[in-house]
């Protein structure tokens, strides 16, 4: 089972590799966007500030959300997921894997270079292993939910609007405690108790999804 | 598939009481014709008489005015579109598990009006709020999570619209609701908790004073009428739902033509 994962993980990180315009592309998308904000809002430092967070937040929920549709399409597309789903290694164990390649791929970069981002906010130095931390446990989350919401659209017309309609509703608590550990820290409160609650999101998604994941691509592929 | 369904329902017959008699499309579709006139007419006499005691009988409220009484209307509505959503993911979930077509068929046919119900709630509430609180739109937690809430029912019909195989739909539909009812309370916490954090409305819906007999009893009249309004219009969508996903069947082919 432990070589199933392994071997699906390396698997998906190879393409990943093969393909490095997909990753960076969202990696991109996520600087582009939290770029923006600044111009429209203009250039107050404390407003900035107060904002960075929040902003980082969304982009990156934006940017993980980008490429859920790739999780599994090309898979189905080619018939390997037909084999996973025939195969002896249970699904939840594959489905974990895919999840865990694709948060590497897609959720880490944006972990590692969320605190460059938020430099530019001028947020305080001591604000960004918070802002960091948050995201890492946070960003698994997202890959976890978005796996349920990739796997129910999975080859479906307008897949990839369906998803966002799908998903993001679901990604409000993940945004609220994620951006709100950054908030309160800056308030000069301490972030221990929402850094739990993001723990304990983490360890309720990692338990559930993988059925709800598994069960929606069985649902898909039939 | 149906003929085991349905053959397996009849073993059950001989041995005991038929529960799962009307589980089937073709027995519940005359089952439905015949009860929604009556949920129909319930729905109009109770909400006629909520609405009566709410405009003429229930006393101005001290402290809001007129204003209030929209309460009657916002109150069953917020309640029955949190209601709705956890019958909806009942049935889905059922469908799911036991693998009944008319589980499915409930739960699309309940999304609608659980999404209209969470729709009048938030309309009535910025109508409410605005001569109350002086906006149409607080981040308070009810109202952001009611929000959520239509995005979630939302997600659940643009899914199912999305598929064109029922089957499909139904269990996909599915697994999207019950994650939906997983994250409900996850969501209704999470922001309360981000409603304090930011300093929440100046106004809050908990002090709001003890209500006289009569608004509540106006109020609890009024919410029945809704159940029984959600009710019928269930019924009625359902019965459309089974004759569409049903039309190759005989029995439909029948029924179309006696109706001619």
């Amino acid at each position: 089972m432990l070589t199933a994962l392994r071997c699906v993980i390396h698997r998906d990180l190879l393409l990943a590799m093969r393909r490095r315009a997909d990753v960076l592309t969202a990696l991109l998308f996520f600087v582009i966007v939290v770029s923006l904000f600044p111009l429209g809002l203009g250039n107050e430092p404390n407003l900035l500030r107060t904002i960075a967070p929040g902003v980082i937040w969304v982009a990156a929920l934006l940017a993980s959300m980008l490429s859920l549709t790739r999780m599994f399409s090309e898979d189905h597309a080619d018939g390997t997921l037909e084999q996973m789903l025939l195969g002896s290694t249970p699904l939840g164990v594959i489905v974990v894997a895919k999840v865990a390649a694709h948060w590497l791929v897609s959720g880490l970069p944006l972990v590692l270079i969320a605190p460059v981002l938020a430099l530019q906010f001028d947020l305080h130095q001591s604000l960004l292993w918070t802002l960091t931390l948050s995201l890492l446990l946070g960003t698994p989350v997202l890959s976890l939910i978005g796996a349920i919401g990739a796997a129910l659209t999975l080859g479906l017309r307008g897949g990839g609007i369906l998803l966002s309609l799908l998903v993001l509703p679901l990604y409000v608590p993940v945004l609220i405690i994620g951006a709100g550990t950054v908030d309160i820290e800056s308030a000069g409160l301490s972030a221990q108790g929402h850094f739990l609650v993001q723990g304990a999101f983490l360890v309720i998604a990692a338990t559930f999804s993988p059925w709800a994941i598994a069960a929606a691509l069985r649902i898909s592929a039939e | 598939m149906r003929a085991e369904t349905a053959a397996a329902g009849h073993n059950l017959k001989r041995t005991q009481i038929n529960w799962f008699k009307y589980s089937s499309p073709q027995t519940f579709f005359p089952l439905a014709a015949k009860l929604t006139p009556w949920f129909g007419a319930a729905a109009v006499l109770l909400c006629a008489i909520g609405l009566y005691i709410g405009f003429f009988v229930a006393p101005t409220d001290a402290q809001q005015g007129d204003a209030y009484r929209i309460i009657f209307i916002h109150v069953p509505a917020a309640w029955m579109s949190m209601f709705l959503y956890v019958v909806m993911a009942f049935w889905a979930g059922a469908g799911l598990v036991f693998n009944t077509r008319l589980s499915g068929m409930m739960a699309s046919a309940i999304a609608p009006s659980g999404a209209i119900m969470t729709f009048i709630a938030l309309w009535t509430g910025a109508v409410w709020g605005k001569p109350t609180w002086g906006t149409w739109w607080v981040w308070d937690a009810r109202l952001t999570s009611e929000l959520i809430l239509l995005f979630l029912y939302f997600g659940f019909m643009a899914l199912q619209a999305a598929i064109d195989d029922p089957r499909r739909a139904d269990k996909a539909g599915a697994v999207l609701a019950l994650t939906g009812v997983v994250n409900i309370p996850i969501i209704y916490f999470s922001v309360q908790w981000w409603n304090t954090l930011h300093q929440g409305a100046s106004v809050s819906l908990k002090s709001a004073p003890t209500m006289a007999a009569t608004m509540l009893l106006g109020m609890l009249v009024m919410a029945l009428g809704f159940w029984m309004y959600c009710i019928a219009t269930t019924l009625l969508r359902v019965r459309r739902i089974i004759l569409e996903r049903e039309r190759r069947s005989d029995w439909v082919a029948q029924y179309v033509r006696t109706m001619k």
